[in-house]
C-alpha cells in the first residue's frame, strides 16, 4: 500500500514537471516567435504537456481531495471548448462591435456608429422588417399544418407509422440541400405544371412566399411530432368521458385536447420562434437574398428576400464590413433574447390560466 | 358505422394526398437523376429520356469532380460527426455528472452560464470565433481554422450547453445512493462515474446523439466559414454548396449531387426510424 502510493506520487510528480516544462517551451516558442525548427512543434507541446499535467494531477495521492481532483478534470474539456468557441467569441464581439474591426484588425474605436449606421440604412432595416414578417406568418402556418397533422396522425388510420415518418422525412435533409432542391422545383417544375413563364423565385412577393413553403415544408413535420407526443398525454378516460357526454369532435378538440396540451403550444412556438428568426440555409440556397424592392426608405433595393442572419453573413464576408457585421448580430441577439423571454412570460401565464 | 367508414376513407385519402405532396420532391429529385440536362429541361416531370445509362453518367460525372469530391466530403462529414458525438457524449456526460452531484455556488454558476448560452444564435460568436481560432492557431501553433480537428473542438464547445443540459435532468433522477453503495464497496469516483452512471446514462445519450447528430451532418454555416470552400476536407453541405456555385443550373448534376447528400440520412433514418423520431421529441419537449 506504501510502495504502491510513494509509487503514484512518483509518478504524479514526473508527469506535472514534463507537462509544465513541455508547456513552457511552447510559450517559449510563442513569445520569441521561434516558429521554425523545434518552434514548428510548440503546438503539439503545448496539447502534450497539457495531457501530461491533467494526468499528473490525477495521480496525485491523496484521498480527500481525491474528489475535487476528478471533479476538475470531469469538467475540463466541455468548460475549456464552450470558454474558447463561445465565451470568449462572445465578449470579443460585443468589443469589436463598437470598432471599425476588418476581421483582422481595427483601427479605431468608433463608439456607437455601427449601432447608429444599420438604423440609417435601407437595406438591414428590410431585412429586418421581413425576417419579423417571415416569423410571425411562419410560427402560425407551421404550428396550425403541424397540429394538423398531429390530429390526423392519431385517428385510428392505417399505416399511420408511414404517414408519421413520411410527413418527418424533410425535416432530416440538412437547409442547403432542400434549397437547391425547391429552386429547381420553382424554377423548372412549376412553371412546366402551371405552363408560366416565371418563376415564383423572380419576383420578391412570390420569392418570398416560396421560402415560406419551403421552410414550412421541412419544419411542420418535426413540430407534428411533438404534438403527437402531447396529444398522447391527454387522458384517455377523459377523453371517453366526453364521449359519453355526448361532446362532438370538434368541442373535444377545443375545450380538452388543446387546453391540456398548452404546454406543448409553449415549446413548439419557442422552437418555430427562435428557428425561423436565425433561418439561414435555405435563404442561402433558395433566394440568396435577391429580389429588388422599389422605394424603401426612399431608396431601390436589391436584397428583396434577404433575412437578417443572411443579412450579416453578407456585410461580413461579402462586404468585409466585420465591426458592422458585428453589431447587427448583437442587435439580433438582444431582439431573439427579448422575444424568446416575452413569449415564455406570456405562455406560461396562459397555461396558469387554463 | 357506415359514417364511421367513409370518414376513414376520406381520412386515408388526406393522408396519402399530403404524402404525395411531402415526398414529391424527392421523387423529383431521384427521377431527374437518371436524365440528361436537356431531358429536365423539356420536362421534369416525365420519365421520358431517364435511363439507368444516364444516371451512372451523372453518378460518376459527380462524384469525380473536384469541387465535390463526394467520398471525400463524406469522409470528412462522416469523421467530424463520429467523432463530435463521442465526445459530446463522454464529455457531456462527465460534466453534467459534476454539475449534478455537487451542490456548490460554482457548479451552479457553471449550470447557469450553460443554460444561458443556449439562446446565443450562432451569428453574434461567428465571426469573433473566426478571429480567435486564426490567433490561437498563429500564436500556439495548432491549425484551428481550416481543419477537421478545430472543427471538432467547436463542435464541443457548441454543443456542450444542449448535451450538459438534457443529461443533467435525466442524472437528477438516478438514485444518490447506487454512488453511495458503489463508493462503500471501495470504487473511486471516477469508477463510480464509468461503471456505475455512465451505462445508466444510455438512453438519454442516444437522445443527445441523435439531436447533436442531425445538427452536426447538416450544419452549413460553421464549417463554410471555419474550413472554406475550397478546403479539401470540406463537409458534405459544404461541397454542395461549392459544387453547385460551379455549375450554374446544370440540374443534372445538381440533383445527382443533392441524391448523393441525402442518401446517407435517409439510409439511417430507414435504420433507426423510431429512435430518430423519439429521441427528437424527447429532446425538444426538456
Amino acid at each position: 500500500m506504501n510502495e504502491n502510493t510513494s509509487g503514484k506520487k512518483a509518478l504524479s510528480m514526473a508527469l506535472l514537471i514534463v507537462g509544465f516544462v513541455l508547456m513552457l517551451a511552447a510559450l517559449y516558442f510563442d513569445i520569441t516567435k521561434n516558429y521554425a525548427g523545434l518552434g514548428a512543434m510548440r503546438g503539439m507541446f503545448l496539447v502534450l504537456g497539457a495531457l501530461m499535467v491533467l494526468a499528473g494531477i490525477y495521480f496525485i495521492p491523496t484521498v480527500l481531495h481525491h474528489r475535487a481532483i476528478i471533479n476538475f478534470i470531469f469538467l475540463f474539456p466541455l468548460i475549456f471548448t464552450f470558454i474558447v468557441t463561445v465565451i470568449i467569441p462572445m465578449f470579443v464581439g460585443i468589443f469589436y462591435s463598437f470598432t471599425d474591426w476588418n476581421g483582422v484588425f481595427y483601427t479605431k474605436m468608433v463608439g456607437i456608429e455601427n449601432y447608429q449606421a444599420m438604423f440609417k440604412d435601407p437595406a438591414f432595416m428590410w431585412s429586418l422588417l421581413i425576417t419579423v414578417l417571415f416569423v410571425i406568418v411562419n410560427m402560425i402556418m407551421v404550428n396550425l399544418v403541424a397540429f394538423l397533422l398531429a390530429l390526423l396522425c392519431t385517428t385510428k388510420l392505417k399505416g399511420v407509422g408511414f404517414f408519421r415518418a413520411a410527413y418527418f422525412l424533410p425535416n432530416l435533409i440538412g437547409g442547403i440541400v432542400l434549397g437547391y432542391i425547391w429552386q429547381f422545383i420553382f424554377s423548372n417544375v412549376l412553371t412546366k405544371i402551371l405552363n408560366s413563364p416565371h418563376s415564383a423565385l423572380a419576383t420578391t412577393k412570390t420569392a418570398f412566399i416560396a421560402i415560406i413553403v419551403v421552410y414550412v415544408w421541412q419544419y411542420a413535420g418535426y413540430i407534428m411530432l411533438i404534438y403527437i407526443n402531447g396529444l398522447a398525454t391527454v387522458p384517455k378516460d377523459v377523453l371517453e368521458a366526453a364521449q359519453i357526454d355526448g361532446a362532438s369532435d370538434i368541442a373535444t378538440l377545443f375545450k380538452i385536447k388543446i387546453p391540456m396540451i398548452a404546454a406543448t403550444f409553449t415549446i413548439c412556438t419557442f422552437l418555430t420562434l427562435t428557428s425561423a428568426f436565425k433561418q439561414f440555409d435555405v435563404n442561402l440556397a433558395l433566394t440568396n437574398g435577391g429580389g429588388t424592392v422599389r422605394g424603401f426608405m426612399g431608396k431601390r433595393l436589391s436584397n428583396g428576400t434577404q433575412m437578417i442572419a443572411l443579412n450579416i453573413y453578407n456585410t461580413a464576408f461579402a462586404r468585409d464590413q466585420y465591426g458592422y457585421a458585428q453589431a447587427k448580430a448583437i442587435l439580433f441577439f438582444i431582439i431573439l433574447a427579448c422575444v424568446s423571454l416575452l413569449q415564455v412570460r406570456i405562455s406560461n401565464k396562459r397555461e396558469v390560466e387554463m | 358505422m357506415k359514417m364511421k367508414t367513409s370518414r376513414a376513407v376520406i381520412l386515408t385519402i388526406i393522408a396519402v394526398l399530403l404524402a404525395i405532396y411531402i415526398l414529391f420532391p424527392f421523387a423529383l429529385v431521384v427521377l431527374n437523376s437518371f436524365k440528361t440536362q436537356a431531358a429536365i429541361v423539356q420536362n421534369p416531370i416525365s420519365a421520358t429520356g431517364a435511363s439507368f445509362k444516364q444516371f451512372a453518367s451523372n453518378l460518376s460525372a459527380v462524384v469525380n469532380n473536384k469541387n465535390f469530391s463526394f467520398w471525400r466530403a463524406f469522409g470528412s462529414s462522416a469523421v467530424v460527426t463520429i467523432i463530435s458525438l463521442v465526445l459530446l457524449a463522454v464529455f457531456g456526460g462527465m460534466s453534467a455528472w459534476v454539475i449534478c452531484r455537487n451542490k456548490t455556488k460554482w457548479s451552479t454558476v457553471i449550470y447557469m452560464t450553460f443554460i444561458s448560452s443556449m439562446i446565443i444564435p450562432f451569428q453574434v460568436v461567428m465571426l469573433p470565433l473566426i478571429a480567435t481560432f486564426r490567433e490561437v492557431g498563429k500564436y500556439i501553433g495548432l491549425g484551428m481554422n481550416g481543419t477537421l480537428p478545430g472543427l471538432i473542438f467547436a463542435y464541443c464547445g457548441f454543443g456542450g450547453a444542449m448535451t450538459v443540459f438534457i443529461l443533467t435532468g435525466f442524472i437528477k433522477g438516478i438514485p444518490y445512493e447506487l454512488e453511495e453503495a458503489a463508493a462503500i464497496d471501495g470504487c473511486s469516483p471516477e469508477g463510480t462515474f464509468f461503471r456505475i452512471i455512465f451505462p445508466l446514462l444510455k438512453p438519454t445519450i442516444v437522445t443527445v446523439t441523435i439531436l447533436n447528430g442531425m445538427w452536426i451532418w447538416n450544419d452549413y454555416l460553421l464549417p463554410s466559414i471555419l474550413l472554406g470552400q475550397n478546403n479539401p476536407n470540406k463537409t458534405l453541405p459544404v461541397a454542395v454548396q461549392a459544387f453547385v456555385g460551379s455549375f450554374v443550373k446544370s440540374w443534372d448534376m445538381i440533383l445527382t449531387a443533392a441524391l448523393l447528400a441525402m442518401i446517407p440520412m435517409i439510409v439511417i433514418f430507414l435504420i433507426a426510424q423510431k429512435h430518430i423520431m423519439d429521441g427528437m421529441v424527447q429532446g425538444a419537449i426538456k
